[in-house]
């Protein structure tokens, strides 16, 4: 049974210029993928639609073969970079053990089991130690682990990651690396980038989305074709694939902002 | 030093002043955890919107009463009504994201308002006065009042207690609330009934005007001095019942009103911190520099 499946979707906000038309893609279980296209091209859309917090215009989405509403309990979500109130105090354990609510949580503290669990996926993210912290006093690097962290507490099958890079510095851009390569040997992962030579030595499918979806093998993207994906406003990532990981050099033109 | 207020406490006749001490420490406790929620969600306005509208309700039982004969109708199940109903209005629209939301906002405080005046102007016996509820007049707070207080109270904070965690969630991150399938539109109107009561609890003693610095300064200075929610809310409902008798201390000492030096006290100890804090943190960046 696929992980995720879109068959001829279509998608647009308020009756709006549609953001999605006749997407369909699968996903097996156990596969990852990154996610790339160009600013409003529809990739958050895509992710929020696989969540099933977007209905599609028509077309269908499925989730593990059922409707995403059902079954999003075992999907770990990372949105996109949160906008988050500098002053809003919250240790960081609070934050992780808002990904073990779910439709039937029972009203009261959360239990035992939950702390457990939000203290393994703190450390899976490696930061044990860190849960009586508040989440303003980290740093940009560290919070984004703590959203990861909050995505796994579920103990999911398959993990939606929007822009999990955006706002990190280059240092921990690479242990960030090495923890999403390890989950995604364990799990399905769902990795919305803009940077495709982050992902190009570990994963083997990009889906590359701008209204309509194309599944490519990450080796066979060069230059052309990401011209023709970003519409030709962004110089592409020039990425070597003989080097190392961690040591990429990459050229971003201008466009490589954050949706 | 002898406190003013524990000495006129001790007077048998000023059982209006013990009444309102009772209320405003009572109401402390909801006070500060819905004020935690209120300020960590932003939704300041939308709660001043609502307390406003509690006048609504106000004069249509001010006039009820003495025009129609309806004794029953207290004034403030009226202001319950009305700041509930107002709750459930901006919520929607705000959920349905069809209208831009500080018009909304704007719009129903404004009405809420019109109708409360256009009652009360409508009351043609006793001495009906719209400015005790406007500013707050302890002299009302009667026995009932201090039952409605802890009844309301109770209800307010056993919901937070029992839906602690989704409000979290809904304040925090609302997207990801959602995807992990918690009913974001329940805990969020929810949440804003809750303000509405709580305003309603001290209408009486501090007036539908200043009411929402009672309910955000003792939570906004709790943000500065703690790690986490829980934290908040306790520096929350200990600063509230402080500036509520800081405050009456204050109104008897000086022979001022009760609300407004209440809500004064309030808002001085807030501006101290927070210019206090400036000062402080510029003296010690320029003394590292």
């Amino acid at each position: 049974m696929p992980a995720l499946e879109f068959n001829d979707v279509c998608f647009a906000y308020g009756g709006g210029r549609p953001v999605l038309e006749g997407a369909s893609f699968t996903l097996d279980e156990g596969e990852s993928i990154c996610v790339v296209g160009p600013n409003g091209g529809g990739k958050s859309t895509l992710i929020k639609l696989a969540l099933g917090l977007l209905r599609p215009d028509s077309g269908t989405v499925r989730l593990f073969g059922d409707d995403p509403a059902e079954v999003c309990g075992r999907v770990g979500y990372m949105p996109q970079y949160l906008n988050f109130d500098a002053q809003f105090p919250i240790t960081v354990l609070d934050v992780v053990l808002m990904g073990r609510l779910g439709r039937r949580a029972r009203p009261g503290r959360f239990r035992g089991a939950d702390r457990d669990a939000a203290g393994r996926a703190l450390d899976r993210v490696d930061l044990s130690g860190l849960g009586g912290r508040r989440f303003s006093d980290l740093s940009g690097g560290q919070r984004q682990r703590v959203l990861i962290a909050r995505a796994l507490a579920c103990e999911p099958d398959l993990l939606l990651l929007d822009e999990p890079t955006a706002n990190v510095d280059q240092t921990a851009g690479q242990q960030f690396e090495a923890t999403l390569r390890e989950l995604a040997g364990e799990i399905s992962v769902v990795l919305v980038s803009h940077d495709l030579g982050f992902v190009s030595g570990w994963l083997e499918h990009v889906l590359c989305v701008n209204r309509d979806v194309h599944m490519h093998p990450t080796a066979s993207i060069d230059g052309k074709t990401l011209r023709e994906i970003f519409g030709g406003d962004i110089v592409a990532v020039q990425h070597d694939h003989d080097c190392p990981p961690g040591e990429h050099v990459h050229h971003h033109g201008p466009g490589g902002g954050h949706d | 030093m002898t406190s003013e207020l524990l000495e006129t406490l001790r007077e048998p006749l000023n059982g209006f002043l013990r009444n309102a001490l009772l209320a405003g420490l009572l109401a402390s406790v909801s006070f500060g955890v819905v004020g935690t929620y209120v300020v960590t969600k932003r939704i300041t306005y939308i709660a001043g919107a609502i307390a406003h509208c509690a006048l609504g309700g106000i004069g249509f039982a001010l006039y009820a009463q003495h025009e129609l004969g309806w004794g029953w109708l207290d004034p403030l199940y009226g202001a319950l009504a009305t700041a509930l109903a107002s709750a459930l209005l901006i919520g929607a629209v705000v959920l349905s994201r069809s209208e831009r939301e500080d018009t909304v906002i704007g719009a129903t405080w404004a009405a809420g308002m019109a109708l409360g005046v256009l009652f009360i102007k409508m009351v043609q016996r006793g001495g009906v006065s719209i400015e005790s509820w406007l500013f707050g007049d302890i002299n009302f707070v009667g026995r009932t009042d201090l039952w409605a207080v802890a009844g309301l109270g109770a209800v307010v904070l056993a919901l937070s207690l029992s839906f602690h965690k989704q409000f979290v969630a809904v304040c925090f991150d609302e997207d990801f609330a959602r995807a992990r399938g918690v009913n974001v539109p329940l805990y969020y109107l929810l949440l804003l009934c809750m303000a509405a009561v709580t305003v309603v609890l001290l209408v009486r003693v501090v007036g539908i005007i200043m009411v929402i610095a009672l309910l955000t300064l003792p939570a906004a200075l709790g943000s500065r001095l703690a790690r986490g929610l829980p934290g908040m809310m306790l520096w929350a409902v200990a600063l509230c019942a402080l500036f509520v008798a800081g405050g009456l201390e204050l109104s008897l000492r000086l022979n001022t009103a009760a609300g407004p030096s209440i809500i004064l006290v309030a808002a001085a100890t807030y501006f101290g911190v927070l210019f206090g804090g400036k000062l402080f943190a510029g003296r010690r960046a320029a003394g590292g520099a």
